[in-house]
């Protein structure tokens, strides 16, 4: 099904603005601005129940109602950093389904009364990044952006702004920072955005799916939204599934799918021959779900995904076969999470840089089991220390790998521990 | 008496409880400082108090517990035996980010803390280099002590996959980075940007290859940059002046003032024996000295690294007396008699010409000297206002830290970052706290970025400016020229005068840019007028202050030294002229012929100066590093410094010298002891009465509480415990009504041409600063500075070489332009090696 986000699978040339406007495009931004009041549209959202599609699933209306009334102006950034490694369903919504998303941001900037909304996406979407700026103009030409909309006294602008290529960028308040033109570091919080955001006023920092649902829940209306997905995790989602499977890609599915309809019945299965052994559920950030039959038959909603030992995230779901050992794995994962910790907080900063010495001796064969020992405190003396949560994503994969395969560890070292004792637990 | 800080009681405190310890706070206060203020030190890296917070060390993890409330009534929960439930969270949480609030309970010291602790400093040990045995900040290094108190005892790191990176890195040629040893905590990036508004430095790359760089140039141009060094908590950045110079635990440290600028911030100077000085006691580093009413805990850079002029290779270690046109040495008893001599036949021609960084004691014997020879003393200055300060400076009480909300400030006629540093500083502080900063100033200065209002005029209409804020809203002066009537259609002037004749403390800061000695004058007393008649006299956190050139200028007008109007008329008709402390031959070459005409010259000096190589006698006197004795900031606060290193052989403090001159004129005054010689004058000035070495001794309890070695980690900045000072009520404190003196206001002079007019730069290339070695490079060549138009129509180019004609002598200068500038401006730092006293018509040509 691709009811929601993707529909431009549905309809040809979606990604035209006279298509999308035949296809009540902008109709309902128009409705909002000439005869609705913002907190109308914010509460509308609010019914609907859509959560944060970046990964922590809060509540998207609730956010928007946290603004501040009294300090102006307001302001809407788009999360559009994607950088979990895995996860690639916001770039497929930018790129060919853009009017939808484009009206989801600025039905969000009207609602919050924001008249500047920036959508800050990763370097490496510099061709997106153009051909959002021509849909911008277009939008501007066309009077659906501007000053005085429809005759009346809301006017809003929108940009996109380019990151530097830093995985960090797609903490919210880092994001921020890079988007003030600062180096790109995690703020405290609280203060949270909607009370000191870009420029240390309001702002709504929401992620590129999350808005790009938001048109259809206006015109259509909650109830119609919740339709899909379960009770707590309402919608459809975007699901990015890599790895192991014979079809990788983006599939937009009601929350409360299952592991198993999304890998077998829409994925294709796994390559033939292997059986499918581990599945990351929120990409490089994620722990390792053994894919047994109760993970497998897990619905993946924000509420579920959790029985099994990991979070739902954003989605990406990493297929993980018997072809594949862990200590290749967190090898990888932890070079990316070196490579990547900003350095502001000293246990990631450290914690990570130690780590990938171990993941390499272990993987390289030179490790011993005191090493694996080790390797698994520094990854829990790093969790729970951090300001935002990087430096506990870095170590998910490692404990929840060394927890739960611990015989693909066994495996890669030299000798049994003299003394130590692995104070492990799933 | 030494004033408390007290905690501001009209606010109501929060009582929280650490470590079983309930203490009272100020609400605001962050959970380390709370315990800090209960005795408990919690251990902190990147948190400094003088700072905001950012969390990233993650030293101070403790466990926070909140009182639980009771969902349904709203009310506290509570346990069966009727103390107040508390929640305490799954994660530790940072104590230098959390504010207090009333019932919080923290455990600073659990076992789950103290394993937290272990484990942060484990993971910054590993990327660590362990090269304490060569590093400077050993012995006084929060990282050394953190580990000896909380750290693992032996490291599970493999020392050969330890990261190397560069150690001996150049920031600029002050500050030496050793990026093995930075562990990112930012405090010297927001200490520039937060604290002193010059953010040169910054983070690069990120992660582990996080690395502080700098963005100007030169490197690290920034008059604080040494600041940086102290509150870094490693060795990782140093100075240049100190680095492999010695170990901390060598060091004595001795109280002292810096003499540089009135601020008069506290230093502590660190000296020790050492062989390559011959086995001499030799300062190794001033470093800053807790002083919350005057420089916290910071000083500039000129105050740092400018202090070698006292071990100078160039200082005269015996008398000289002219025998067959040769200075030649002598004894001191020879030398006296000579000067007794002469002393005794000058018959009311004795002039006595004083610098402005004697110790009060200094003043107050040339003063009785002066007197009892029927001479004048003079001040070698071109500022004036002293006894208006005297009058109506800041009241007793008062203190910069204190102004805020509610408060004014107005800055005219000054660079004061240039000028005083640390009052740039407060200033700039007290805007951010809420005061009203108002800058008047021909030109854009760093101070104008906190200002609420910026207000230009012209130079030479410094006095009219305040003149108009005063007739802005008391026009009583309908006499008053058409420059002055057009300044009051000034909307910014009038809202700034609204404004500051409104708010509860007013402080009046003047300077003396583009002004000569009647200018200051008639500044010093236009100031004056608008704080008397704007009621904000006689009071605390208001009143006058003079940006004096010189450090002690205030002690010596306090103690009855005056400029003079014609400088050299009354040096050239001297029987005898007795210079102290001062070197008119090198400013000007109309002074050096002044002192050539004199009949017998007499140049008490610490180095053979040019004014002192054309003298009959020269007397060798100690540095202020050698003696004991008192000094009186611009704010008026009196304070001690302390004899750091043993005197040479050979020289005398400045008022033993007077004194033993003195006897030549059967006048007894002190010659022994300095703190005698204090009581002298204290006895004799109503401001200083009842005062002693022992009260300017005294100190209180200061917050932050710094320099203490102790885990919660303030830096290296010394607590201070050799005395704070005493601020000195104001006549008008005193009760004396002070008297408006209106002095008709001239029209300026047509304009014809060029005006050159004389600036201050901090770094200047007077007799204090050259023969520090590390300032060299920063030092500028002599230069004019023109705004753009002006430049353009002379066709000069910036940084190019121009030909400037100044009082009949030309001298090749670089051009800088300036786009703030008024036009005909033709601006002259003073002490570059230009004379130049007050604005003088000048020509300019490529």
């Amino acid at each position: 099904m691709n009811e929601i986000l993707l529909r431009h699978r549905e309809i040809n040339n979606l990604d035209q603005l006279p298509i999308y406007r035949q296809n009540k495009g902008f109709e309902t931004f128009k409705r909002a601005v000439t005869g609705m009041k913002p907190e109308e549209v914010t509460e509308i959202v609010k019914a609907s129940g859509l959560r944060g599609r970046g990964g922590a699933g809060f509540p998207t209306g609730i956010k928007w109602s946290f603004m501040d009334k009294n300090n102006w102006p307001h302001y809407v950034v788009t999360n559009a950093d994607e950088s979990e490694p895995g996860t690639f369903k916001d770039r497929e919504i930018m790129e060919s389904n853009p009017f939808q998303f484009l009206e989801g941001v600025m039905l969000c900037a009207y609602a919050v009364g924001a008249n500047a909304a920036y959508i800050y996406l990763r370097g490496e979407f510099w061709d997106l990044a153009a051909e959002l700026d021509k849909h911008i103009e277009y939008l501007e030409r066309e009077g659906l952006l501007g000053d005085k909309l429809f005759g009346s006294e809301y006017g809003l602008r929108l940009y996109t702004h380019l990151g530097a290529g830093a995985y960090i960028c797609g903490e919210e308040t880092a994001l921020l920072e890079s988007l003030e033109g600062k180096l790109g570091q995690p703020r405290l919080r609280p203060p949270f955005p909607p009370s000191f955001g870009l420029y240390g006023k309001p702002t709504v920092v929401n992620n590129v799916e999350t808005l790009a649902n938001v048109p259809l829940i206006v015109e259509r209306g909650a109830a119609w939204y919740r339709g899909f997905g379960t009770e707590k995790s309402p919608g459809t989602k975007v699901f990015s599934l890599s790895g192991n499977v014979e079809k990788p890609g983006n599939y937009e599915l009601p929350l409360g799918t299952t592991f198993r309809e999304l890998i077998f019945t829409h994925g294709g299965g796994i390559p033939t021959g292997r059986k499918v052994k581990a599945i990351m559920p929120a990409g490089a950030s994620s722990s390792l779900i053994v894919a047994d039959d109760k993970a497998l038959d897990t619905p993946m909603d924000y509420e579920s995904v959790p029985s099994v030992g990991a979070q739902l995230g954003s989605a990406s779901i990493i297929v993980i076969d018997d072809s594949v050992s862990m200590d290749w794995l967190i090898n990888k994962t932890v070079h990316f999470f070196q490579h990547e910790s900003c350095g502001k907080c000293t246990p990631c900063r450290e914690g990570t840089y130690w780590m990938r010495h171990l993941t390499e001796r272990i993987h390289q064969g030179g490790a011993n089991w005191n090493d694996v020992i080790l390797l698994n405190e520094v990854a829990t003396n790093i969790k729970g220390k951090c300001l935002c949560a990087l430096g506990d994503f870095a170590t998910e994969a490692v404990t929840s790998s060394i927890a739960r395969f611990k015989g693909d560890f066994e495996g890669k070292t030299q000798a049994a521990p003299v003394k130590m004792e692995a104070k492990v637990s799933s | 008496m030494a004033e408390a800080i007290a905690p501001k009681t009209e606010q109501k405190l929060v009582t929280l409880t650490i470590d079983d310890r309930t203490v009272s706070v100020a609400p605001g206060t962050w959970v380390v400082d709370a315990a800090k203020q209960a005795g408990i030190d919690i251990p902190v890296f990147c948190y400094h108090p003088k700072m905001e917070p950012v969390g990233m060390c993650r030293m101070c993890l403790v466990e926070i517990g909140r009182p639980m409330v009771d969902r349904a009534t709203g009310q506290p929960a509570l346990n069966e035996d009727g103390t107040p439930k508390i929640q305490f969270g799954a994660k530790l949480e940072t104590g230098c980010t959390i504010p207090v609030s009333e019932g919080l309970v923290v455990r600073g010291y659990t076992d789950k803390v103290k394993e937290e602790r272990d484990q942060v400093l484990e993971f910054l040990l590993t990327s660590h280099p362990l090269d304490c045995p060569i590093c400077d900040k050993g012995g006084e290094c929060p990282l050394q002590n953190l580990t000896m108190h909380f750290g693992p005892g032996e490291s599970r790191y493999i020392y050969d996959e330890k990261i190397r990176l560069d150690k001996h890195v150049p920031l600029g040629e002050l500050i030496f980075l050793d990026r093995e040893r930075c562990i990112q905590c930012a405090r010297c990036t927001r200490f520039q940007t937060e604290v002193v508004d010059d953010p040169v430095i910054g983070f690069s790359e990120r992660g582990r290859a996080l690395e502080i760089v700098t963005f100007s140039e030169p490197g690290f141009d920034s008059y604080w940059s040494g600041n940086t060094t102290d509150i870094c908590p490693v060795g990782a950045l140093t100075t240049a002046d100190f680095r492999f110079e010695a170990r901390p635990w060598e060091l004595k440290p001795v109280a002292s003032i810096c003499t540089h600028c009135p601020v008069n911030c506290n230093t502590t100077l660190n000296t020790r024996r050492e062989a390559k000085a011959g086995g001499r006691q030799v300062v190794k580093r001033v470093m800053p000295r807790q002083n919350e009413w005057v420089n916290e805990i910071w000083i500039c850079d000129k105050g740092r690294f400018a202090y070698h002029y006292t071990e100078s290779s160039n200082r005269i270690v015996q008398p000289l007396l002219r025998k067959g046109g040769q200075l030649t040495p002598v004894g001191w008893d020879e030398a006296l008699a000579a000067v007794a001599d002469k002393v005794k036949k000058a018959g009311g021609k004795l002039v006595t010409v004083a610098g402005g960084r004697l110790s009060n004691e200094d003043y107050f014997n040339i003063k009785k000297l002066s007197e009892k020879a029927i001479g004048p003393a003079l001040l070698y200055s071109q500022m004036a206002g002293g006894d208006l300060v005297a009058q109506v400076g800041l009241g007793a009480g008062s203190n910069l830290g204190d102004l805020g909300a509610g408060s004014a400030i107005l800055v005219i006629a000054s660079d004061l970052e240039e000028e005083a540093p640390l009052w740039w500083l407060r200033v700039r502080q007290a805007a951010e706290r809420g005061a009203t900063l108002i800058v008047a100033n021909p030109r854009r200065t760093k101070l104008d970025r906190s200002a609420k209002y910026a207000l230009r005029y012209d130079y030479g209409q410094e006095a009219a400016v305040l003149h108009a804020m005063l007739d802005s809203f008391s026009p009583k002066r309908p006499d008053h020229p058409e420059s002055l009537r057009k300044l009051l259609r000034d909307d910014a002037l009038k809202a700034a005068a609204q404004e500051l004749s409104q708010v509860e403390s007013l402080v009046v800061f003047y300077g003396s840019e583009g002004t000569d000695l009647a200018a200051s004058q008639a500044l010093a007393n236009a100031a004056a007028n608008l704080l008397i008649a704007t009621g904000h006299v006689g009071k605390p956190n208001n009143g006058l202050v003079a940006i004096w050139d010189k450090g002690n200028a205030q002690g010596a007008w306090d103690l009855g030294l005056r400029p003079s109007e014609n400088l050299a008329a009354q040096m050239e008709e001297a029987a005898v002229l007795y210079i102290v402390g001062a070197d008119p031959a090198s400013d000007d070459p109309a002074l050096a012929a002044a002192v050539d005409g004199a009949q017998f010259v007499v140049v008490q000096e610490l180095a053979l100066t040019k004014t002192a190589q054309a003298a009959d006698v020269v007397l060798p006197a100690q540095a202020f590093t050698e003696r004991e004795g008192s000094y009186t900031s611009g704010e008026r606060r009196v304070q001690r410094f302390y004899p750091a290193v043993p005197a040479i052989e050979g020289m005398r403090a400045d008022f033993a010298i007077t004194a033993q001159i003195a006897t030549a004129l059967g006048l007894n005054l002190e010659q022994r002891i300095g703190s005698l010689a204090f009581l002298q004058l204290a006895a004799a000035n109503e401001a200083y009465k009842d005062l002693d070495f022992g009260k300017l001794a005294e100190v209180t309890e200061q917050w932050p509480i710094i320099g203490r070695a102790d885990v919660y980690y303030g830096g290296t900045t010394y607590d201070n415990t050799q005395g704070l000072g005493v601020k000195l009520s104001s006549e008008a404190d005193r009760g004396q009504s002070p008297v408006l003196s209106f002095a008709p206001l001239q029209e300026p002079a047509a304009k014809d041409g060029l005006v050159a007019v004389p600036v201050s730069r901090l770094y200047d290339r007077g007799n204090t600063i050259l023969p520090s070695k590390l300032l060299s490079a920063r030092l500028e060549a002599p230069q004019v500075i023109l705004n753009p138009e002006d430049a353009e129509s002379l066709g000069l180019e910036m940084g190019k070489p121009a030909k400037m004609t100044l009082n009949g002598v030309t001298s090749t200068v670089t051009v800088h332009i300036d786009n703030s500038l008024p036009k005909d401006a033709a601006l002259i730092p003073r002490s570059l090696g230009l004379a130049i006293s007050g604005p003088t018509p000048v020509k300019v040509a490529a």
